[in-house]
């Protein structure tokens, strides 16, 4: 079961063509600058827009091919805008209840309470939209799509019509969304920060084309792709909490990679989480490095290098099964003869922990 | 103060205003929203034909519509065809001409109220299973509510104060096809100027009444609806 979508698109001098495949589970961020077609791709899912050429298959059905087009109101989904487009002329019950009125009979009934909780909206119930501050709109626009029951998620950048605090806000409810819900998202945007958070798989458009697409893992750390650029660079470790050392409070995580030790000790034992290391604050050395006060240092082959301007050299590591990404400068790179398969050692001076 | 003929000029022109805005509620809205969503690039040609009302001389108006639904005319001999008879200087000549005469007080506010809705909203109502006639009437509808106050009212005041059309199409007969704007004229040619005092009051003060509505309601819709 998984999403197929295959469209063409000419407007003026834009074009789109795209030939995806998205799993039916997890979150698919559509990322790229802005004018790669993100958001006409997504709206050509939706049926929003109709492709003159496109066919379109969620699951075992087919919205869209040569001689079928499903408009979007009999399209089982939810679309979640960048602005929260609610109904000015109906309180928050009235547009939750609006989509879950007209879901069809083969909808199973999920409770409507379930998403007022996970947003946090029990209060705002009985308020007028334009009573809501921008953050609650949007949760609320989020909980109206949702309480339909779709079968497939569709957010196009619905954090970018929120200032920073709200974003900071909204975020924790979208990760514990992206835990809860079991169909698939397809969430638009053109912030790293927000996919390396909230992704699983990820497209990569570019000119209306899709440059690379797979597992975010991989992804991020490609040299040639453009999420492994500047300071953001990093690499996206998925793990599990394997153990504690109580005493040090400090947490062992499993990954591909390796196994990281993180401060703090309040995840519980075989939770699945995320990690973030930043590219700079990964440092290189040709012999294992000892008595050092770095405590995630893991042995590596130098994979692929790539300048970074003049001064710094950007390099993919492969760790065990996993990547890392490090940032360093062209004459260490030289002075150490990097080059690629040669072997090193990585020092991961800090780790963040994403979720 | 007022006499008899004066009150039934009254009740005929609010019957009148009453019947010709109904009719151009009804009618106007599918046009508002059609001019209001299409892409049609000749657009523009209907809409300078809504809009002609409000630059011809009503008596310019009045007298095609006289030739048009006259006993010689087209739609008159048709109606004499059919067993009736011409509608020039009937109530429903006078509701035609009304209608028509009135047409762009009615769709151009409409047509704002549609387009200052956006598609935004309507597309919203589509992701979350709303057909295409659901979405016209429990969202477009309800957002266009000061739009279509306006328009009500616009339409009844403006009906109300109409004078050329209504002389050349429905003559002065009275109980018939007398409206109050044409007693008054005739109380004033025959010099009697209380009771032309007293007509134009009421009408003042009528459309003063409508226009201070519309004026407070949309501020109070404003306010509610940003």
């Amino acid at each position: 079961m998984s999403i197929e979508a295959r469209f063409q698109v000419r407007l003026g001098g834009f074009g789109l063509a795209v030939d995806l495949k998205i799993p039916q589970r997890g979150v698919t961020g559509i990322f790229g600058p802005s004018g790669s077609g993100k958001t006409t791709l997504l709206r050509a899912v939706a049926g929003l827009d109709r492709p003159k050429e496109g066919f379109l298959k969620v699951g075992d059905e087919v919205w869209q091919d040569g001689s079928r087009f499903v408009p979007t109101h009999r399209r089982a989904l939810g679309f979640v805008f960048q602005e929260p487009s609610l109904f000015g002329h109906l309180d928050v019950r009235g547009n939750l209840e609006y989509g879950r009125k007209r879901m069809g009979q083969t909808n199973p009934r999920v409770s409507l309470g379930k998403w007022i909780d996970l947003l946090g909206i029990g209060g705002l119930l009985e308020r007028r939209p334009d009573s809501l501050s921008g953050g609650e709109s949007q949760r609320v626009a989020i909980a109206r799509a949702l309480a339909a029951s779709p079968r497939l998620l569709l957010m196009d950048e619905p954090l970018s019509s929120l200032d920073r605090r709200r974003k900071i806000e909204i975020i924790p409810y979208l990760e514990s969304l992206h835990d809860e819900l079991d169909i698939p998202v397809i969430y638009v945007s053109h912030s790293s920060e927000e996919v390396a958070r909230l992704a699983d798989h990820l497209v990569l458009l570019k000119e209306g084309r899709v440059e690379a697409s797979g597992k975010i893992g991989r992804l991020m750390t490609r040299l040639d792709l453009p999420l492994a650029q500047g300071d953001e660079a990093e690499a996206l470790i998925e793990g599990e909490v394997a153990g504690f050392e109580k005493n040090h409070h400090l947490t062992q995580v499993d990954s591909a990679v390796g196994r990281f030790t993180i401060v703090g000790t309040d995840i519980p034992q075989g939770r699945s989480i995320r990690l973030r290391v930043a590219a700079r604050d990964v440092s290189l050395t040709l012999a294992p490095p000892a008595e050092t006060s770095i405590l995630n240092i893991f042995p590596a082959t130098v994979d692929a290098m790539r300048p970074e301007g003049r001064a710094l050299v950007f390099v993919r590591l492969r760790v065990g099964d996993g990547f890392l990404l490090s940032c360093i400068t062209a004459k260490s790179a030289s002075d150490l003869c990097l080059e690629p398969g040669k072997r090193v050692f990585a020092q991961v001076k800090s780790v963040a922990l994403l979720k | 103060m007022l006499s008899a003929s004066d009150l039934t000029a009254l009740g005929l022109t609010f019957r009148l205003a009453l019947v010709s805005t109904l009719i151009l509620l009804v009618t106007g809205t599918p046009l508002a929203w059609w001019l209001g969503r299409t892409r049609w690039r000749y657009k523009f040609l209907l809409e300078a034909v809504v809009a002609l009302p409000l630059v011809l001389p009503p008596t310019v108006l009045g007298f095609y519509l006289l030739v048009v639904l006259g006993s010689r005319g087209p739609l008159g001999s048709l109606m004499e065809w059919l067993g009736g008879r011409s509608l020039a200087f009937t109530f429903t000549g006078l509701v035609i001409g009304s209608v028509i005469y009135s047409m762009p007080f009615v769709v151009q506010p409409l047509q704002n109220a549609f387009s200052a809705i956006g598609r935004r909203p309507l597309e919203v109502a589509a992701t979350l299973g709303a057909s295409p006639l659901d979405r016209f009437f429990t969202v477009a509808l309800p957002l266009a509510k000061p739009g279509f106050f306006t328009a009500a009212v616009l339409g009844f005041a403006h009906t109300v104060g109409e004078f050329g059309v209504v002389l050349m199409i429905g003559g002065n007969i009275p109980g018939k096809t007398q409206v109050v704007s044409i007693a008054l004229y005739d109380h004033v040619e025959a010099l009697e100027y209380g009771q032309a005092y007293a007509l134009s009051a009421i009408l003042l003060v009528i459309s003063f009444a409508l226009l201070v509505a519309v004026y407070a309601l949309n501020r109070r819709f404003r306010r509610v609806q940003p």
